[in-house]
């Protein structure tokens, strides 16, 4: 059974491209609009790069898909104007609990640190997010969505590609400067190129079901190993807004696929879990999954993101999650390419910060699908012992594994200007910089993060007898930025005299106890790819 | 460079053997292994370092093979 409900239809029309005689020619056509397609679409867009994105359906929300939006994703939600009506309507957690049998083993809290905007999570149907970034997308002028545009046909120059797309009313070519495919886990775009899907599959089948019901659990994430109304497998459950639940149960290896979504097997396996059948099923569906990436994600002038790029297991939140953070990675280097303030090899960076985050991601997700569906008896036998013990060692606590949750990669890249001082605080080189709370030169609240935007800033604190550096932007604390609490000064280890220079992505480039003008210059250079390591 | 030691370090190496033989003492087969995977969760957390369990790992591993391959 599938209640797939649309919610959102959008509608073809017919655009100017298509009477032209020769093709168009664009700077970047994004291909797919899910939220990874949408979001680097809306960053290329802020950043003055006029871009054309190709979906091939003309409508959002078929099923709740990915639900967890983790902090760095909001930040970055936050930057392209769409965080607040994310936040407002999601559902915020940040205490997860997991079980054995009937009893609590342990719970942990994902957000132990005040002092940052975002929380730590929030749960959100994946079609609330894509209205929100639609809805967004509208608003900009340089922004054109094309709905009911299938790429039909790739043929790649050079400087560029020809794309052929195919609409209700015939096809029509396209020339973009740069494409990027942002088509999902079954990428058409990759099969054009002829692309290896490289990976481990895994034979467990998980029974995904959205269920309405006025329940009276908390917004917390619960999973069960074993519980008594699944013997032998594992359980989640998870608050999504509108008073939906998200539930997963594991079906095991043998399941049959189409018999266990019939209402008649999932009514009463939820009714067990739940405890009472006052719920109505809004979403189900059978999934088993992969573990596979791209060997490169950049093919000369196409490159992948999101699932397009690599696949993950559901387990931790790094679908979405990941795939926001590449379109975050490429836009501002591609808006640079474009703007002539930076050579075409930068593009090369985004495959090798992206890259790693992908094989952390993968590896992150394969431990937790090796814990959570065990292939033999004696890796059950490590599970249960390490799920047995963990109830008298704190070691083995440590090794439960339900999903290790999503956090931001620490990039070990040739665009960072590697550290010569001695740095404490939670600010590392090539992570994102913490966010703090701040006051603005007129006393008014900023965040850290708000204030930096997407662009590349020199953070500096005086001390009274260096000028403050020149450069592209740069941010004074103490007259532009104030530190009220102390809170930046404590997360950046900062002293009079320590500077700061931050990449528009918000990932720490650089920082100095002493900065001087010609080493923050060619840090603000290396960042761009014109010299270090990558030039 | 090896980071395992495989010289003796028990002052009574007879006890100690004694004392894992007594702990499986009248348990079936999936009741040992059980204990055993316990035992190696413990102990690979109180040795504390990746390399060594890497190379107690290859080491239990090199001494299984020959056995495997004469029972073919």
């Amino acid at each position: 059974m599938n209640t797939r409900k649309i919610l959102y239809q959008y509608g073809y029309s017919r655009c100017l491209d298509q009477d032209r005689a020769s093709p168009a020619r664009r700077p970047v056509i994004v291909i797919g609009a899910g939220p990874v397609g949408l979001c680097t679409a809306i960053d290329l867009a802020q950043r003055g790069i006029p871009v054309v994105l190709l979906d091939d359906a003309d409508r959002i929300g078929e099923g709740s898909r990915g639900i967890c939006y983790a902090k760095r994703t909001l930040e970055i939600l936050d930057r392209l104007g769409v965080a607040d009506p994310c936040l407002e309507k999601g559902v915020t957690w940040k205490i997860g609990k997991v079980f054995q049998n009937n009893d609590l083993l342990y719970a942990f809290d994902l957000l132990p640190e005040d002092g940052q905007k975002m929380p730590a999570f929030i749960n959100l149907q994946q079609y609330y997010l894509e209205h929100a970034l639609v809805e967004r997308a509208a608003a900009l002028p340089n922004l054109e969505i094309r709905w009911r545009n299938k790429v039909a046909g790739l043929k790649r120059r050079n400087d560029g590609a020809t794309l052929t797309v195919e609409t209700p009313e015939g096809l029509y070519d396209l020339d973009a400067e740069w494409v990027i495919a942002a088509d999902g886990a079954r990428s058409a775009l990759r099969g054009m190129l002829g692309l290896v899907f490289q990976g481990e599959a895994f034979e467990d089948r998980f029974l995904i079901a959205d269920v309405k019901m006025k329940g009276d659990f908390p917004p917390e994430r619960w999973f069960w190993f074993d519980p008594p109304f699944h013997e032998g497998y594992s359980a989640l459950l998870h608050k999504q807004p509108d008073d939906v639940w998200r539930i997963d149960l594991q079906l095991g290896r043998d399941a049959d696929v189409k018999a266990e979504q019939a209402p008649e097997r999932v009514i009463p396996r939820l009714r067990q879990m739940l405890g009472h059948d006052e719920f109505s099923l809004e979403w189900v569906s059978v999934y088993t999954f992969q573990c596979r990436r791209l060997e490169r994600f950049v093919h000369g002038r196409v490159v992948f993101v999101g699932d397009a790029a690599h696949q993950v297991s559901p387990f931790g939140a790094r679908g979405a999650n990941s795939g926001i953070q590449d379109a975050e990675n490429l836009a501002w280097k591609l808006a640079f390419v474009l703007k002539g303030e930076a050579p075409d090899s930068l593009i090369e960076s985004y495959d090798v910060e992206r890259s790693a985050a992908a094989d952390e991601n993968i590896a992150h997700s394969t431990r937790s699908t090796d814990f959570i569906a065990p292939r033999s008896a004696q890796e059950l036998r490590f599970r249960n012992a390490a799920l047995s013990l963990a109830r008298h060692a704190p070691f083995a606590k440590r090794m439960v594994n339900s999903g290790r949750l999503s956090m931001p990669s620490t990039y070990e890249t040739p665009l960072s200007t590697p550290d010569v001082d001695p740095w404490s605080g939670s600010a590392r080189l090539g992570a994102p910089v913490p966010d703090a709370p701040m006051r603005d030169r007129s006393g008014r609240s900023i965040w850290l993060l708000e204030a930096l935007r997407g662009e590349e800033t020199i953070l500096h604190v005086p001390n009274g007898v260096q000028p403050p550096p020149n450069g592209s932007r740069v941010l004074v604390l103490g007259a532009d930025l104030i530190d009220e609490h102390g809170i930046f000064a404590q997360r950046f280890d900062a002293r009079p005299g320590s500077t700061y220079l931050v990449r528009p992505d918000q990932h720490l480039a650089a920082r100095w106890r002493h900065g001087t003008p010609s080493l923050i210059k060619g840090a603000s250079r290396r960042l761009r790819g014109l010299e270090g390591g990558h030039a | 460079m090896s980071a395992l030691v495989t010289e003796n370090r028990l002052a009574d190496p007879d006890r100690s053997y004694r004392a894992l033989i007594e702990a499986h003492r009248g348990l079936s087969d999936e009741e040992s292994a059980a204990l055993n995977s316990r035992l190696v969760l413990i102990l690979a957390n109180h040795i504390g370092e990746h390399a060594v369990l890497q190379e107690a790992i290859a080491l239990a591993k090199q001494s299984i093979e020959p056995v495997k391959a004469t029972s073919e």
